[in-house]
């Protein structure tokens, strides 16, 4: 049974169709990477699945539960699928630690002492429990985005979705955030990532998505997309990235 | 509440009324574009100009905005006479208009300067200008620019503070407002009908403000 | 009664100053409370109260202060009460300085970026817990500055009260000055005391909001 189902699914700003009939499903523990060019509608079909953005036609449906835009559902549906976002959007007021428990005590209302045990594990777990006292103007980019993985793991979410959370940082700190999703992979987390790293697609991901223009232009393998495209699209766009 | 509105009083007074816009009008024009050249030349002084004059200009700035203009306008006219400095009420509340604006226009411009690369100068030098040039043409226009709406807010706020006046008996609008609902005894519906007017040029200034905004500055119009 | 020395008029004129400080006081603190209220309206969902908000700060940023201050005056007395000076200052104050205060605020609100919204609701947070933890701590530290610089606004306001027979700092000056002849001096007074109050709140304003900008530029 798959985990998340993607069913024809329409959006539209204005006159501009950006999604024109997606279909993905996703099984538990599967790991897929969505490239494809500027503009192809990649951010916006991650934005539908958390439902920061409303679908205008089609269906998503996480663990069985239908994706509906009301705010029972839609919270819901949040505590199920957490989201990383290119620019960390750590709350700046907060320290690391309390990054990680705000939503867990808002929202779950766990305890004050529980959730801070769930923060120090999951800091450590990114490899950041000493900075559970720091602010986020405090640490680099890379540690920045970490403490956002660790804020959406405490939610214990049975999916992540991450839109180029490397794509803002300095080249020597991309890779301490990767090797944090390669673990996250590792233990089994259902991951749906856009992403430039196309070593890293190739690498870890079980299969890959090529948007173009609103569609799911090729999915498959890594080795089959990367090595064998078929469609002059995805060819002339491998070609551009090398 | 058993009390009747009546606004007949209107058509015997609206001549009254047109006189004190156009003093309104006329005190807005005079002390918005004085006030704006004040405002230009103190910033200039206060950004590039000597230390001294600096110091000067930055003193006037902070006793302006840190005192009522009903009090500045007081001092005008009221207090200057003992220094043999004698002037009509009109002339005094163009004066303090004037100064008034001119002190919130020098802060607001300089924040414009303030925000202009430091290469410009340079760009303006090298291009063989002049330093008067390089003001004008390289800082000023685009940092006049930056700030237009800012400067546009703070004329409508001098507009509407210029109610103050009718109480050195300049016969302004509000001045036309107290004596109406003195002869007519219809204090509210002549304070009533004041401030829409008043609410009537406050939106017609802005709109003047932003149409020559685009006028002055055309690329800020394209985009 | 011609017999006023310099000390006399300071004296008298100290003694007004302190309605002007509780006027000042009243009118911004009532003005923040009906600011908020004002401001949750404003950001609010519903489309009824975000256009009276919008209506409201329209007609009170666009009319002279002295105007509303008249209409309060004389509108209350439509009511058949006799309105005492104070009354009608305090409340057409309170107005005033709400409209200019929600503003202000709606501006700080909006400075906080779009992307602490969207993380906030992906980590399933509601609209009201989104505020509360979230987004009004933020603005809140970025309002401090504007807000102080506006409460010199409120004192500069209060002078116009003078107009409606409120005895403060300005209408004790013209009392005073009817008194001795003296207006160079006395209005010297006046607008010294006037900068005494406003200038640490100007200044506390820049310095506040400098350390801001410090701030902001470690991210
Ligand atoms: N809120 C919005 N309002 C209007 N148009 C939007 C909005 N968000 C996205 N779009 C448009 O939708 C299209 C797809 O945008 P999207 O951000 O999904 O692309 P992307 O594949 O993520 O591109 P990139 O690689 O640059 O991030 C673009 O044409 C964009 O202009
Ligand atoms: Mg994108």
């Amino acid at each position: 049974m798959s985990l998340i189902e993607i069913t024809e699914v329409k959006k539209r700003f204005g006159d501009n169709e950006v999604l024109k009939g997606i279909n993905i499903d996703v099984a538990p523990g599967e790991v897929i990477a969505i490239i494809g060019k500027s503009g192809s509608g990649k951010s916006t079909l991650l934005r539908c699945i958390n439902g920061l953005e409303t679908i205008d036609e089609g269906s998503i449906s996480v663990a069985g539960a239908q994706l509906l835009p009301d705010e029972l559902h839609l919270k819901a549906l949040r505590l199920k699928v957490g989201m990383i976002f290119q620019g960390f959007n750590l709350f700046p007021h907060l320290t690391a630690g309390r990054n990680v428990m705000l939503s867990q005590m808002v929202v779950k209302k766990t305890p004050k002492a529980e959730a801070e045990g769930m923060a120090k594990k999951m800091l450590e777990r990114v490899g950041l429990a000493h900075k559970f006292d720091a602010y986020p103007d405090q640490l680099s980019g890379g540690q920045q985005q970490r403490v956002a993985i660790a804020r959406a793991l405490a939610m214990q979410p049975i999916a992540l979705l991450c839109d180029e959370i490397t794509s803002a940082l300095d080249p020597e700190l991309v890779n301490e955030v990767l090797s944090v999703v390669k673990e996250l992979a590792s233990e089994g987390m259902t991951l749906l990532m856009v992403t430039h790293e196309m070593r890293f697609a190739r690498d870890v991901c079980s299969r890959v998505v090529f948007m173009h223009q609103g569609r799911v232009h090729e999915i498959g393998p890594p080795e089959k997309v990367f090595a064998n495209p078929a469609t002059p699209e995805l060819k002339q766009f491998l070609g551009v990235i090398h | 509440m058993n009390y009747a509105f009546d606004f007949g009083w209107l058509f015997d007074y609206w001549p009254v009324l047109v006189k004190g816009i156009l003093i309104t009008v006329e005190l807005t024009l005079v002390g918005g574009i004085l006030g704006v050249s004040l405002g230009i030349a103190c910033a200039w002084a206060r950004a590039l100009g000597p230390r001294w004059l600096g110091a000067i200009v930055a003193t006037y700035v902070e006793l302006i905005r840190n005192t009522p203009f009903l009090i500045q306008l007081f001092f005008i006219f009221f207090g200057l006479p003992a220094l043999g400095v004698r002037m009509g009420e009109l002339e005094a509340a163009n004066l303090a208009m004037v100064i008034n604006l001119g002190a919130y226009g020098c802060e607001i411009i300089r924040a414009g300067i303030q925000a202009t690369p430091r290469g410009q100068f340079e760009a303006g030098a090298s291009l063989g200008m002049s330093r008067i040039q390089t003001f004008w043409y390289v800082v000023l226009v685009p940092a006049l620019q930056r700030i237009w709406p800012a400067l546009s807010s703070q004329i409508v706020i001098v507009m509407l503070g210029s109610a103050a006046v009718s109480q050195i008996a300049a016969e302004d609008l509000t001045f036309a407002a107290n004596f109406i609902q003195s002869r007519s005894f219809r204090a509210f519906e002549s304070y009533f009908v004041a401030t829409l007017i008043y609410l009537a040029l406050a939106i017609g200034l802005r709109q003047l403000l932003r149409g020559l905004g685009w006028t002055i500055f055309p690329r800020r119009a394209a985009r | 009664m011609t017999d006023f020395t310099t000390w006399d008029i300071l004296r008298n004129l100290l003694l007004a100053a302190r309605w002007t400080v509780l006027l000042s006081l009243v009118s911004f603190i009532g003005g923040s409370l009906v600011g908020v209220a004002l401001l949750f309206a404003r950001i609010g969902k519903s489309g009824g109260g975000r256009a009276f908000v919008k209506a409201y700060v329209e007609i009170f940023q666009g009319t002279p202060l002295l105007m509303q201050l008249f209409l309060t005056f004389f509108g209350l007395g439509l009511f058949g009460i006799d309105v005492p000076a104070w009354l009608a200052a305090g409340l057409a104050l309170i107005l005033w300085s709400a409209a200019f205060l929600t503003e202000i605020w709606r501006g700080c609100v909006e400075s906080v970026a779009k992307g602490q919204w969207e993380a906030s609701s992906s980590l399933g947070m509601g609209y009201l817990q989104q505020m509360r933890w979230v987004i009004l701590p933020q603005a809140l530290r970025v309002a401090v500055p504007p807000t102080v610089g506006f409460s010199v606004q409120v004192v500069k306001g209060t002078a116009l009260t003078s107009i409606i027979g409120f005895v403060e700092l300005s209408k004790a000056g013209t009392m005073v000055t009817n008194a001795t002849f003296e207006p160079f001096t006395v209005y010297g007074f006046v607008a010294l005391i006037y900068f005494c109050l406003c200038w640490p709140l100007s200044k506390s304003s820049q310095i506040l909001e400098r350390k801001l900008n410090v701030a902001h530029r470690n991210h």
